[in-house]
């Protein structure tokens, strides 16, 4: 019979405002298996975990039962605690009678009523627990960084700095991401690329650091410490390794019409390309779906011209097998398409362009060298009117939700650097709130108002026609409260921010979590901001939701010091709640072995020993290293064979008799 | 009849279904308003004074009965707060509260502007017949 302790704890007013703690307490005396029982405003303040240890000493306590809020938050807390005062980890139980219970019933006769039913059920439970110890597995010391801007990049050297392993997939076939496509960078207006590209040339040339561009992982398997990662590396058609970057293929190539998507679309590529001139690695990649040679297999122009013959029309996609003891997810966004707001005539007029797209209109290498001209007639503008919140705080399902959080900070930069640059430009912008809320941010957006001269007015665009050559913007004025009709000659929206259509797949892959906008959910949304719940999966960058560049680095070196602590650890303690078969029930019919994700079951031929007879069976082994204790088994097993350590068929009927009371 | 307040704000939510508490006042419906110039109180003002209970107010405004119930405001309002359909709702309350038709088929044709849309005139009588 277990001595049983069960600790019910205030949280402050958090349980005791809803749930009549003495109540509780009194239930529990009875309960079989308890010997002691009591109460403590914060359990897991040093006072209440000290209140746990004296008590184990003085009723020479085997089980534990904590009354408190969810295991997630505190079970590692009161697990640390009972092993410190010499009693086995696995033989504590929490009680969750604080998210389950006290946040969630307005009413006290209730919320006691329930916070008795789940104590007791972990009273019931601690009954048939047994002492467990965890096992130990390796780490593989490489980390893996999907994902190749600034997030990933980030991450990867601060990873490499500290002296492990990393690899770098991105889909692209160069890195740099978003920020390489960006002119000048908010509040300071230091050029991107000039920031950007020493940071692509480091994470190159670090010997520690591996890159794969115009690659996509496609399979993970494995766990913390342990992940074994295929990546597909798509075919470039051209040999890497004897490509000098010459560029005379791109310039021969005689497949003129693809988009150029590095800019956005606003002039065209070759069908052999470098995506820009700082492009990692400096080697073109053919385009099949553009390349004359691919669709009609004549020309093949780009390998007669090639002075190193490096162009490979045969060239298949390489497949990577590695393995990795941490993955950082850094695979960023892209900007809403706004097939949905039909007002703003996006699709219809030239003139009508994102702000992305106004990013590589005003870059010097961008497709009009840094010259502000309009798509339509490659003349300049006399006035520019910028639209905020375009697909943002949306909740019509036509756009997203939440704020993108960049917006307001980028528009008034490109609203302040036209005004600089061409102060002959009448500038404005409409905006529903302006959000500055960061290191010398308002002031920023400030300048551009009182010194630049732009018009900030508050209201939103109802729509845009066209009209002689130019753009009318109807629009409101809220503070005027009128209609405004504004004459304009470009017209930018900020367009809302959004995932990466890759993350759903690789939160698939990785079984990271994702919340309804494809956004890769934290442990914690304040103590755990880059872990992923899923343990040895880190999130860096806009992936985690939208951000500007300062927070993405902020947060990329904080993963990188994650992973590191990680990689540091020569083995890791292993969960010891995992699968066992008893080889005597088991029927060998396999289903546990088709069901486990892992591949952690494997049949095994056995002599025994069966009402006095040796016979050979047939039965289930579980690999105790690879098993990750989900437990798909033992709902599966048709002979009650498989079973759960900590989570044992008899302890989860005995909850379920005590929930039914 | 004596209607209290709570009564009319009740009310328009009820005709309604909207929830004007859902705006962030950006002002888009009032960009959108081709109506906007013949206005005494502009489309997002309507929003928010519903959301003040001023519903009395807004049953005396010539707003009422300026809308086109051209659905505008509907179709591009970024939080499903439809002030078009809140006017439906008040101009109800009032006509409820007058009985009888402000307007019959019998006296369209005289009144029919070319520029009208078909929508309007279906919605003219919905607003102005019991």
């Amino acid at each position: 019979m277990q001595r049983i302790g069960v600790f019910v704890c205030w949280c402050g007013s958090n349980i005791a405002a809803a749930v009549d703690i003495e109540t509780v307490v009194q239930a529990m005396k009875s309960e079989p298996g308890v010997v002691y029982s009591t109460d403590y405003q914060y359990m897991c303040s040093e006072a209440g975990q000290g209140k746990l240890k004296d008590a184990v000493k003085e009723h020479g306590l085997t089980g534990i039962v904590i009354c408190a809020c969810s295991p997630r938050m505190h079970e590692a807390t009161f697990r640390n605690a009972a092993k410190a005062a010499g009693v086995n980890p696995y033989m504590v139980e929490i009680a969750n009678i604080r998210e389950q219970c006290s946040w969630i019933h307005r009413d006290r006769a209730e919320a006691t009523a329930k916070a008795v039913v789940l104590s007791r059920t972990a009273v019931a439970k601690v009954n048939l627990n047994t002492p467990l110890t965890p096992g130990t597995s390796d780490v593989v010391k490489r980390a893996l960084v999907i994902g190749g801007g600034i997030a990933g990049l980030q991450s990867a050297l601060d990873i490499a700095e500290a002296g492990y392993q990393v690899d770098i997939v991105e889909k692209q076939p160069t890195i740099g991401g978003k920020m390489a496509q960006l002119d000048k960078t908010f509040p300071t207006l230091d050029c991107a690329a000039c920031i950007l590209t020493p940071k692509m040339v480091d994470a190159a040339q670090h010997e520690n650091i591996r890159i794969y561009t115009y690659s996509e992982v496609e399979q993970v398997s494995g766990f913390v410490g342990n992940f074994s990662v295929r990546i597909r590396g798509k075919a470039r058609s051209v040999k890497a390794d004897i490509c000098s970057g010459c560029g005379l293929c791109m310039e021969k190539c005689p497949s003129k019409k693809a988009k150029d998507e590095f800019n956005m679309g606003l002039n065209n590529r070759r069908a052999i390309y470098i995506p820009f001139a700082q492009a990692i690695p400096n080697v073109p990649v053919i385009d099949r779906e553009q390349c004359i040679k691919f669709k009609t297999g004549k020309c093949g122009l780009c390998a007669r011209v090639c002075p190193a013959d490096a162009v490979d029309f045969e060239q298949q996609d390489s497949i990577i097998e590695e393995r990795y003891g941490a993955v950082v997810l850094a695979t960023g966004f892209h900007t809403l398409s706004l097939e949905h707001y039909d007002e703003y005539q996006y699709a219809r007029q030239p003139d009508v362009i994102t702000s992305l797209e106004l990013e590589r209109i005003m870059n010097a290498a961008g497709p009009t060298g840094g010259k502000l001209l309009r798509p339509s007639n490659g003349k300049a503008p006399k006035s520019v009117v910028f639209v905020q919140c375009v697909g943002s705080r949306d909740t019509t399902g036509c756009g997203k939700t939440y704020c993108s959080k960049i917006c307001c900070m980028y528009t008034a930069k490109h609203a302040m650097l036209i005004r600089e640059k061409y102060p002959e430009v009448d500038v404005s912008v409409f905006y529903i709130d302006v959000r500055t809320p960061g290191k010398n941010f308002d002031e920023f957006y400030r300048r551009a108002v009182e010194d630049y001269g732009v018009r900030y007015i508050k209201g939103m665009v109802g729509k845009v026609v066209p009209e002689k050559g130019r753009l009318l913007v109807r629009g409101s004025d809220l503070l005027d409260d009128s209609q405004v009709a504004l004459e304009a000659d470009l017209v930018v929206l900020a367009s809302a921010v959004e995932a990466d259509a890759s993350a759903k797949g690789l939160a698939t892959l990785l079984t990271a979590s994702i919340d309804t906008n494809n956004f890769y959910t934290e442990a914690h949304p304040k103590l755990k901001p880059v872990e992923s719940p899923t343990a040895g999966v880190y999130l860096s960058g806009v992936c985690q939701g939208p951000k500007d560049i300062p927070e993405t680095v902020a947060q990329a070196s904080a993963a990188a010091v994650k992973v590191v602590g990680l990689l540091s650890k020569d083995k890791l303690l292993s969960n010891p709640c995992i699968a066992r078969a008893d080889e005597l029930l088991c029927s060998g019919c396999s289903n546990c072995e088709h069901v486990c994700p892992y591949g952690a079951v494997s049949y095994i031929e056995q002599e025994l020993r069966i009402h006095g007879r040796n016979q050979i069976r047939r039965i289930a082994k579980v690999n105790e290293a690879i098993c990750q204790g989900c437990g798909a088994c033992t709902v599966v097993c048709t002979s009650g064979a498989m079973d759960l350590r900590g989570f044992s068929n008899s302890q989860i009927m005995a909850e379920v008799d005590a929930l039914c009371r | 009849m004596h209607q209290n307040n709570n009564y009319l704000v009740e009310t328009a939510a009820q005709i309604s279904g909207v929830n004007p508490k859902s705006c962030m006042k950006c002002g888009k419906c009032t960009a959108s308003c081709p109506a906007f110039d013949d206005m005494d109180l502009s489309p997002h003002m309507f929003v928010s004074m519903v959301e003040a209970g001023r519903i009395r107010e807004l049953m005396e405004s010539t707003s009422l009965w300026k809308c086109l119930s051209c659905f505008a405001c509907v179709e591009r309002c970024p939080r499903g707060v439809e002030p078009s359909t809140l006017m439906e709702a008040v101009r109800l309350m009032v006509i409820r509260k007058q009985g009888g038709h402000r307007i019959s088929a019998d006296e369209i044709p005289e009144l029919l502007d070319k520029r009208i849309p078909q929508q309007a005139l279906t919605s003219a009588f919905r607003k102005y017949s019991r």
